[in-house]
């Protein structure tokens, strides 16, 4: 296993950029999620590390190795792709040995070692079968012990979760990631699917436009976004435009009158999360403001709200039901106050 | 369609010598006298030869073609694929003369014996062939997940290794396909045939034609239905691996 380099990695197509100007340091055994929409050039970004585009400018490196022009078959990368590529003419065993075959190791070494990475994802009683014979779930496993098995030193992930039902997909993700921590592995997975990305991350970057647009934890990105993209793509948020007109006070163009906890001067937008709004009881805090209940959704865990405040905004607030209430508290169309605290404000630029 | 090729079947077991309706009985003496005939078997073992050639021929053509047509990025694909299907367009006729006069051409500055022999009609036959090679092949390419192909690069083989080890493997049913088809087209060909045999030397369908010069009985056939058996068997073997409607 080794750690990943990538230095101002840029890729267009016909003058068109699909990635641009990527830095990104991959540490030894970290679990990087490369998050964002479909376009964004996280794909290319991934296919370009296992050597399949050719970078247009910029280097990438394993460790201390240089490998922007190596081939694929030269950079020892495992990759599992999106739709599992078994190779459908051989069977469960030969698909995992396949790679120690093309490293000509001997005989016994290859039996041994595919044996293993086929106890390690539980697929023994099915190494005769073809890959057809297989479920979705099981294939996927084969996949894996098909990039496991060559001792990679960077696993790569293609959306490896996408062709599977939600329940199952679950499960895997926390295969894969307990997988992940035990074997150390520097592993970088390409997902547009926030919760999947967050559920398994050790760092998340963010990309739009083929650019990054932000890198860290789940927390910092959440709690901390470095703009209205990030904010917007890393769960729900409630955006309001306006200025600052003095010491921690926003003012936004519908006419709300903000206190915030930070002074940063430019800043032109207010973010608030959803979780962080109270309903109800407003009980002095430092913003409260009324307005009409305009729609609500009850999702067991939490319920949802939709209140339009008298400003003409619609604020989006979400309450965990701690209480199991057999009714609804707050009526469609009833009168309400919501709050927030100063620092439930998160100032975008 | 197949009212004709039904009534050379029943034609085949007629008793009476010259053609005539209702038959005055039935006799399997027609096959037996087509062994007795030299150019018929001669003209069979010919054609047998000539088809598998063809067919190895079309092969060699139509493998790399198909993997040029569809893998590449030659910018001139579309060029390279019309030629390759150009021998479907021109009519065997043509064909089958101009190849005569380039034969002629080519003996007469090279000295080598083109004309009337095995290497001649060879290649004319590998030219038909080409186009179904190309096209059997290249459908059945067009449907690989290129990602299968990725995967195994991903896993340390190289071009070369992947295409034999992968590709190859996975579109074996229309490589077999193409094969059957190549041999059907070859074997059941006149027209091409016509201008490239020697005299003594001619394939099957040259046979029957000639016969059917000088005497109309059931003989000729008996000759068409083993002809008609043969060809429908590798029909019916060639569907089995690839659907032909998808791709003719």
């Amino acid at each position: 296993m080794s750690s990943v380099s990538l230095q101002s990695v840029s890729k267009s197509y016909g003058g068109h950029p699909a990635v641009s100007d990527f830095t990104l340091e991959i540490a030894q055994g970290e679990f990087l999620v490369l998050l964002g929409p479909s376009g964004c050039g996280k794909t290319t970004t991934l296919r370009m590390i296992a050597g399949f585009v050719e970078p247009t400018s910029g280097r990438i490196l394993f460790g201390n190795r240089d490998v922007t022009d190596l081939p694929p078959y030269r950079r020892n990368t495992g990759l599992v792709f999106q739709g599992y590529a078994l190779f459908p003419h051989l069977s469960v065993t030969e698909n995992v040995a396949f790679g120690l075959h093309m490293r000509k190791l001997d005989r016994a070494d290859i039996e041994r070692r595919t044996q293993e990475a086929l106890r390690m994802v539980q697929l023994e009683a099915l190494a005769e079968r073809m890959p057809r014979q297989l479920s979705g779930g099981q294939q996927q496993r084969v996949a894996l012990a098909r990039a496991l098995v060559i001792e990679p030193e960077i696993l790569l992930l293609d959306e490896p979760l996408s062709n599977l039902d939600a329940k199952l997909r679950e499960e895997v993700r926390v295969e894969i990631r307990q997988l992940q921590r035990r074997l150390g592995l520097t592993t970088v997975m390409v997902t547009h699917d926030q919760e999947e990305a967050l559920s398994v991350a050790d760092r998340l970057a963010v990309m739009s436009n083929g650019a990054i647009q932000q890198i860290g934890t789940q927390r910092e990105l959440y709690n901390a976004p470095a703009n209205q993209f990030v904010a917007g793509f890393i769960g729900r948020t409630n955006f309001f435009a306006g200025v600052m007109t003095g010491p921690r006070r926003f003012r936004t163009e519908s006419g709300l009158d903000v206190a915030v906890a930070t002074s940063a001067a430019p800043e032109r937008l207010l973010a608030i999360r959803p979780e962080r709004v109270r309903l109800g009881n407003a009980n002095g805090a430092a913003n409260s403001f009324v307005g009409t209940i305009e729609f609500v959704s009850y999702l067991g865990a939490n319920t949802e709200y939709v209140v339009r405040l008298a400003s003409g905004d619609a604020v989006m607030v979400e309450v965990h039901n701690d209480r199991a209430e057999s009714t609804e508290p707050f009526a469609v169309g009833s009168q309400i106050q919501v709050a927030w605290d100063p620092d439930a404000c998160q100032l975008i630029t | 369609m197949l009212l004709p090729i039904f009534f050379v079947c029943w034609l085949s077991f007629f008793k009476n010598e010259i053609l005539s309706f209702p038959p005055e009985g039935y006799t399997l003496r027609w096959f037996k006298a087509l062994w007795l005939q030299p150019q018929f078997a001669g003209g069979f073992v010919t054609s047998l030869e000539v088809a598998l050639l063809a067919m190895l021929g079309g092969l060699a053509v139509g493998i790399p073609a198909s993997l040029a047509l569809v893998r590449s990025q030659l910018p001139l694909r579309e060029t390279l694929n019309t030629l390759l299907l150009s021998p479907l367009v021109v009519p065997g006729i043509v064909i089958g003369t101009s190849l005569y006069f380039f034969l002629i051409d080519v003996e007469i500055a090279t000295d080598w014996p083109l004309t009337g022999s095995m290497a001649g009609l060879v290649f004319g036959h590998v030219l038909i062939t080409i186009p179904w090679t190309v096209r059997l092949i290249a459908a059945n390419l067009v449907g690989v997940d290129r990602a299968i192909e990725e995967a195994a690069m991903n896993l340390g083989a190289d071009r070369w290794r992947t295409l034999l080890k992968v590709t190859l493997p996975v579109i074996r049913p229309g490589v077999v396909a193409a094969a059957l088809f190549s041999f059907v087209v070859s074997f059941g060909n006149l027209e091409l045939s016509l201008f490239l045999v020697s005299p003594g030397d001619t394939t099957l369908p040259i046979a029957i034609l000639q016969y059917l010069e000088w005497k109309i009985d059931p003989t000729i056939a008996a000759v068409s239905l083993i002809q008609i058996a043969i060809i429908a068997a590798a029909m019916i073997l060639t569907n089995r691996f690839v659907r032909l409607s998808q791709v003719v």
